[in-house]
């Protein structure tokens, strides 16, 4: 569905990603992991349109998407949430999601509509508070999941999240965790996820791909990453130390 | 969870209160014609002046209000004014057809300033920058081209025979009929205004104003919904000013074009209050009154002989000082806070 090759970006003088290759199936859920500086999130900010590539390609089901405006590439069907949080604080929950609903689509539905979807996306991702209310109160796990609903109300079919799970504790963790599964289940959306903590990770993902100084050091399943010596040294080694 | 907005929109005073209100608009003057049968041409004079400005205000509030503070109004306004007064003193072309032009130009002058601004990321002080160059840029022409534009001094557009013409667009003469116009042009200012609120745009634009990025994930063509707006602002501003100049018979670099006129439209709508539909109508209430105020005040008093014209300039300087005093303490405006405490009052909150 998804497929990056070669793909390159330079900030002036410094090489964030160097010539990063990996491919997404429909349906599949495909873990981004790496550690902090490892170049994930510029891999992925490259994907959404937030830079544009240095060189190398990056494909939607065969399209080149590489370069494109980031709100092209949502039209396109790539929907996104922000490692931290980025609410529209000056907009009520409802209307930060509708919004998304509308644009996201390309402000080609209906406007009642739009506020349907908004609806239906916060139900999916259970924000139990008044839609109506505004994002002051909102803690953190609750901002990830206003994230959530607004990337998933542009009716995307690729899903990159970016998660994080820090500053979640373990209970929330698993929370999130679950909610990537069941709006696969419920959406049939094909999912990335960028994360720096493996461990709920490798519980949820099909599939890792594992980054470290802007390249990639490994591609293949959980367990066989967890196994994988050179993973183990640049990635879980320091945590064992 | 302080900010309910209701959704569709607020701000909508309920229906009845707007019938009463529009009643009491139209009966205007006639109450003035029974209430002060002497001075009836002036109080009609201060209403349509405010009307105008109101409009004018309201127009800018409309990018305003999404942080794009704009000091480029007073060009907007100048163009509109100039193109129109010009193209009938020297092509006779009717206002019916020089108004659109002008308001075509306004907005491409707009648009030309705007587009590298919003594609280049220019917010803030910089877009402020880049719009007060564009004021002056305007000023300068105006000043400049003297042989059709009288320079700093002014003109005026040739008078129609007999004073009222539908075809010069005058109407001068006939206040009643000048403070229907000026209303109805209000009217206009108050449905885009809630035209714009009312719509998803609206929310891009919030948002936008808020967080580019974020917006553009979610699919906003922020650049886009910008212009959009940049553009309908403008050509309203465009509107007013050549509706401004048809009225007041003059135009001139200081009252309708340049820094001055930039200035007094971010004031009045500031101080009024920039985020809610009669803001700007307040705000332009406030700096009318002020400004007849002060007028009559320097002129009863010795001042003039002292300072000579200098003493015109007094309104600009105490605007100046209140503009620092709204946006310290009351940057909400005179009806965004009125409103505001009101709300709270309801709310039973402290």
């Amino acid at each position: 569905m998804l497929s990056v090759s070669g793909l390159t970006k330079r900030f002036g003088g410094f090489t964030a990603v160097k010539d990063v290759s990996f491919s997404v199936e429909e349906g599949e859920i495909l873990g981004l992991i790496g550690p902090n500086g490892s170049g994930k999130s510029t891999t992925f900010n490259c994907v959404a349109g937030l830079y544009g590539p240095s060189s190398g390609s990056i494909r939607l089901e065969g399209r080149e998407i590489g370069g494109e405006r980031a709100d092209r590439v949502c039209h396109r069907g790539i929907g996104r949430t922000f490692q931290i949080p980025r609410p529209f604080r000056n907009l009520t929950l409802l209307e930060n999601v509708a919004l998304s609903a509308y644009f996201g689509q390309g402000g080609k539905v209906d406007r009642a509509q739009c506020w349907r979807l908004a609806e239906q996306a916060l139900d999916l991702v259970g924000l139990p508070v008044d839609p109506r209310a505004g994002t002051d109160g909102l803690g953190a796990a609750a901002l990830k999941k206003l994230e959530l609903a607004r990337a998933l109300a542009t009716q995307p079919r690729l899903l990159l999240a970016d998660e994080s799970l820090n500053g979640l504790d373990q209970g929330e963790m698993e929370g999130a965790a679950d909610m990537l599964r069941r709006i696969r289940a419920e959406r049939g959306l094909t999912i990335v996820w960028v994360e720096h903590i493996m461990g709920v990770l490798m519980r949820v993902v099909d599939r890792v791909v594992v980054l470290d100084h802007g390249e990639v050091i490994f591609s293949g399943r959980p367990a066989e990453a967890q196994a994988d010596r050179r993973v183990i040294e640049v990635y879980l080694g320091a945590e064992e130390s | 969870m302080s900010r309910v907005a209701l959704r569709p929109t607020r701000g909508i005073p309920p229906l009845a209160w707007s019938a009463l209100g529009a009643a009491a608009l139209l009966a205007v003057p006639i109450l003035i014609r029974y209430g002060a049968p002497g001075s009836e041409r002036y109080y009609l004079h201060i209403l349509i002046q405010i009307l105008i400005w109101s409009f004018i205000y309201t127009g800018w509030s409309l990018m305003g209000r999404f942080g794009l503070t704009s000091l480029g109004h007073g060009a907007f306004t100048g163009i509109g004014a100039y193109t129109t007064v010009l193209l009938w003193n020297v092509a006779g072309l009717s206002p019916w057809l020089g108004i659109p032009v002008g308001i075509g130009l306004a907005t491409a002058a707009a648009l030309l300033v705007a587009y590298p601004c919003f594609s280049l990321r220019i917010t803030g002080h910089y877009f402020a920058l880049m719009t007060l160059a564009l004021t002056e840029f305007v000023r300068l022409c105006i000043v400049g081209w003297r042989d059709y534009t009288g320079g700093s001094l002014g003109t005026q557009p040739q008078r129609a025979p007999g004073g009222v013409s539908i075809t010069a667009l005058q109407f001068e003469p006939d206040r009643v009929l000048s403070y229907y116009i000026a209303l109805a042009l209000w009217a206009l200012g108050l449905w885009m205004w809630l035209r714009v609120d009312r719509s998803m745009d609206r929310y891009a634009l919030d948002a936008a104003s808020q967080d580019e990025e974020a917006a553009a994930s979610v699919g906003v063509d922020v650049t886009r919904e910008k212009l959009k707006i940049t553009g309908l602002s403008a050509a309203m501003c465009a509107l007013g000013g050549a509706v401004y100049g048809q009225y007041q018979m003059y135009i001139g670099p200081d009252t309708i074009a340049g820094l001055g006129v930039s200035l007094n439209i971010v004031f009045g709508t500031i101080a009024g209050g920039l985020s809610v539909l009669l803001g700007p109508t307040v705000g332009a209430v406030f700096t009318q009154l002020l400004s007849e105020v002060l007028r009559v005040a320097v002129q009863g008093s010795g001042l003039t002989a002292q300072l000579g014209s200098a003493a015109l300039a007094l309104d600009t300087a105490i605007y100046g000082a209140l503009l620092i005093f709204f946006i310290i303490y009351m940057p909400k405006g005179i009806l965004g806070t009125i409103l505001e405490a009101r709300r709270r009052r309801r709310a039973g909150a402290p």
